[in-house]
């Protein structure tokens, strides 16, 4: 279960604040399939950050299986990062330089997974992404924006994480691969997963079983689907 | 991370950017390949001086003779004067206390021919002492005897670089070589004394002194006057019963009109020692310098590439590297780039020492120390600016790693 606890965060720029998160409660169980809307600049990218234990949020409490995270030592954070998170990020942020497979198995490097293990694991993540087998060999600043997004989302699922937080992961695909991505996910969540995603898409959100939508760093609806 | 992969990373970090890695490993081969060859050379020149200094004799003492004054009192130079007679060397001889030889030398340049070959060389008349005095080995035949001075034999010794300009590598004892068309029988040759240029001491020719005063140059006078003193203590009171000895015979009263001087081996030995000194101590600063620039190269190249590896390092947080893990390979990358660029560095400055040496004739000296100097230098610059940016780099969150610009 992940918890946060009247969470605010407060970036400083030159001078201004910008209030991106204010005073945001919110728990999520395990094996929930959780979408996050709301309009451009009103905190999911933030909030996402937070959950996947990559920011430290200005005020207020982020618990993960009641552990509190701000308390957490750097490599309990790296572990947990390793072991229980997976995480698309937005902007993908693959290694320009390496091939999609380098990408992909990275994750396992750190967790020290035999070499073997680690092309089969790859291979797996990368079919259920949906991107073609003559690609796996390209260099990732080679690919297009949709190839981009789902190495991204191979690399995060490869670690076979209990928390999946995906940020747009469908924004750069066409509506086939968008749900062919999603019924994965929905998989993936039907295991036991837990899933939260960050959509700007109203068809897309359909396959969460719960949406909460966010303005202003507020939280606006919290519901579920049927 | 395990000990395969941080090499794995390691390798695909350095060929991923081969021209950074290139140019980083170049700064470190021309920083401490230039140290290890200008110590070298530095060191070599120095090594070569002290042994032609050891070559020309040991407790060694010259009388040289005065510049001569003319009518209207120029100069005509040191050295040119014809004060210095066979008289003075025999009072030498037979006066000062303490000596242990006493060679005149009278030494001019003349043409020499033998079997169709022809050389110009300098041409020495001395005594048997001479070998002592100055420290020359017999390498074929032998040195002329005090008999064959006072016969003015017609007997000459042949230094190593005449022998091979005269006669190439067969053996010239019992040849005849000719001196202003006179006769002499070859029935030496001398070991060589290693040197180069104008003042070869390996080009020469040996003849009894006698013979050159009677039938080259026509008159007593000699050009100089090697002394060996029997210690090094006893050089300077050598030297001053030298000096009091001469000055009664020239009727010298002050040192001022002195028709000769008495110069001493420590007085050459200090005067080259100083000029190596400087050179070395030039080379040095100039190696120094290099040293500096590669390691400015190097702090460069491993800075400039922090913001693209701050995002690298961000995301590998992101997907669950220890601050450990990231430390590790950017240590391991500094580490492999200072070792190759030190190991290609100590070999071409090795290799540019011995290359001067052997095709240029510069004396050159590998010293370890500069090896070490050189390398230690290179490899904390690299390891501190390849490693501690990303160390600062390994504390920020992720996210801010992430949006580094
Ligand atoms: N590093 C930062 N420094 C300063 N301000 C920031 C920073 N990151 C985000 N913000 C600001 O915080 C607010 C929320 O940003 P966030 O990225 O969370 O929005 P978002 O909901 O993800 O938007 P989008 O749908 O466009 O991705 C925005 O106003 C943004 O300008
Ligand atoms: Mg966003």
């Amino acid at each position: 279960m992940i918890e946060i606890k009247d969470v605010s965060k407060i970036y400083h720029t030159g001078g201004e604040e910008t209030v991106a998160l204010d005073h945001v409660s919110l728990k999520i169980n395990d094996g929930e399939f959780v979408a996050i809307v709301g309009p451009s600049g009103s905190g999911k990218s933030t909030m996402m950050h937070i959950l996947g234990a990559l920011d430290n949020p200005t005020t207020g409490q982020y618990l993960i299986d009641g552990q509190d995270v701000a308390k957490l030592k750097d490599d309990q954070l790296a572990k947990m990062r390793k072991n229980k998170i997976g995480f698309v990020f937005q902007a993908f942020n693959l290694l320009p330089r390496a091939t999609v497979m380098r990408n992909v198995t990275l994750p396992l490097i750190y967790a020290g997974a035999p070499q073997k293990e680690r092309e089969q694991k790859a291979t797996a993540a990368l079919a259920a992404a949906g991107l073609d087998k003559s690609k796996y060999n390209n260099h990732s600043n080679q690919l297009s924006g949709g190839q981009m997004q789902r190495v991204a989302i191979a690399r995060a699922l490869v670690n076979d994480p209990s928390l999946i937080l995906a940020d747009e992961p469908t924004g750069n695909l066409d509506s086939k691969t968008s749900h062919t991505i999603m019924t994965t996910l929905q998989a993936l969540n039907k295991k036991g997963h837990t899933i939260v995603l960050i959509t700007h898409e109203l068809d897309i959100a359909a396959y969460a079983s719960r949406v909460i939508s966010i303005r202003d760093g507020k939280l606006e609806h919290d519901r579920k689907n049927k | 991370m395990s000990i395969t992969d941080l090499f794995s990373e390691t390798f695909w970090a350095l060929t991923g950017n081969k021209i950074r890695t290139a140019l980083t490993i170049l700064g470190i081969v021309i920083g401490i390949g230039s140290v290890i060859t200008m110590v070298a050379i530095g060191q070599g020149s120095q090594a070569a001086i002290e042994n032609s200094i050891a070559a020309i004799g040991s407790n060694l003492l010259i009388v040289t003779p005065g510049a001569q004054r003319g009518a209207g009192g120029f100069s005509a130079g040191r050295g040119s004067a014809r004060t210095l007679t066979q008289a003075d060397a025999d009072a030498i001889k037979s006066t000062v206390t303490n000596t242990s030889g006493v060679a005149p030398e009278l030494t001019s340049r003349y043409q020499i021919a033998a079997k169709g070959q022809n050389t110009n060389t300098s041409v020495t008349g001395t005594v048997p002492d001479y070998l002592t005095v100055r420290n020359v080995q017999i390498a074929t035949g032998t040195f002329f005897a005090d008999s064959q001075v006072s016969s003015d034999a017609k007997v000459a010794i042949l230094g190593p670089t005449t022998v091979t300009d005269l006669y190439g590598t067969a053996d010239p004892v019992g040849q005849t070589i000719r001196i202003r068309n006179i006769d002499f029988q070859v029935i030496g040759t001398t070991v060589a004394k290693g040197g180069t240029g104008f003042n070869n001491p390996d080009d020469i020719v040996y003849i009894p002194i006698s013979t050159a005063q009677r039938f080259l140059s026509g008159g007593t006078y000699v050009s100089q006057i090697s002394i060996a003193a029997k210690t090094q203590k006893v050089m300077s009171d050598v030297q001053q019963q030298i000096t009091a000895l001469l000055d009664q015979r020239h009727k010298i009263t002050s040192s001022a009109t002195a028709d000769f001087s008495v110069i001493n081996q420590a007085d050459i030995a200090g005067a080259a020692t100083s000029t190596t000194n400087t050179l070395t101590l030039l080379l040095a600063s100039t190696a120094g310098i290099s040293l500096f620039v590669g390691g400015i190269g190097i702090m460069n190249m491993m800075l400039t590439s922090v913001t693209e590896r701050t995002r690298e390092i961000g995301l590998r947080k992101a997907i669950g590297a220890t601050n450990g893990d990231i430390s590790r390979q950017f240590l391991m990358e500094a580490i492999m780039l200072t070792f190759i660029g030190g190991a290609i560095g100590v070999g071409l400055g090795w290799a540019a020492a011995l290359a001067l040496k052997q095709f240029a004739n510069v004396s050159t000296q590998i010293s370890i120390t500069s090896i070490i100097a050189a390398f230690a230098v290179s490899a904390v610059v690299g390891i501190i600016f390849g490693y501690y940016p990303a160390r600062r780099a390994s504390l920020l969150k992720p996210i801010e790693a992430l949006r580094y610009e």
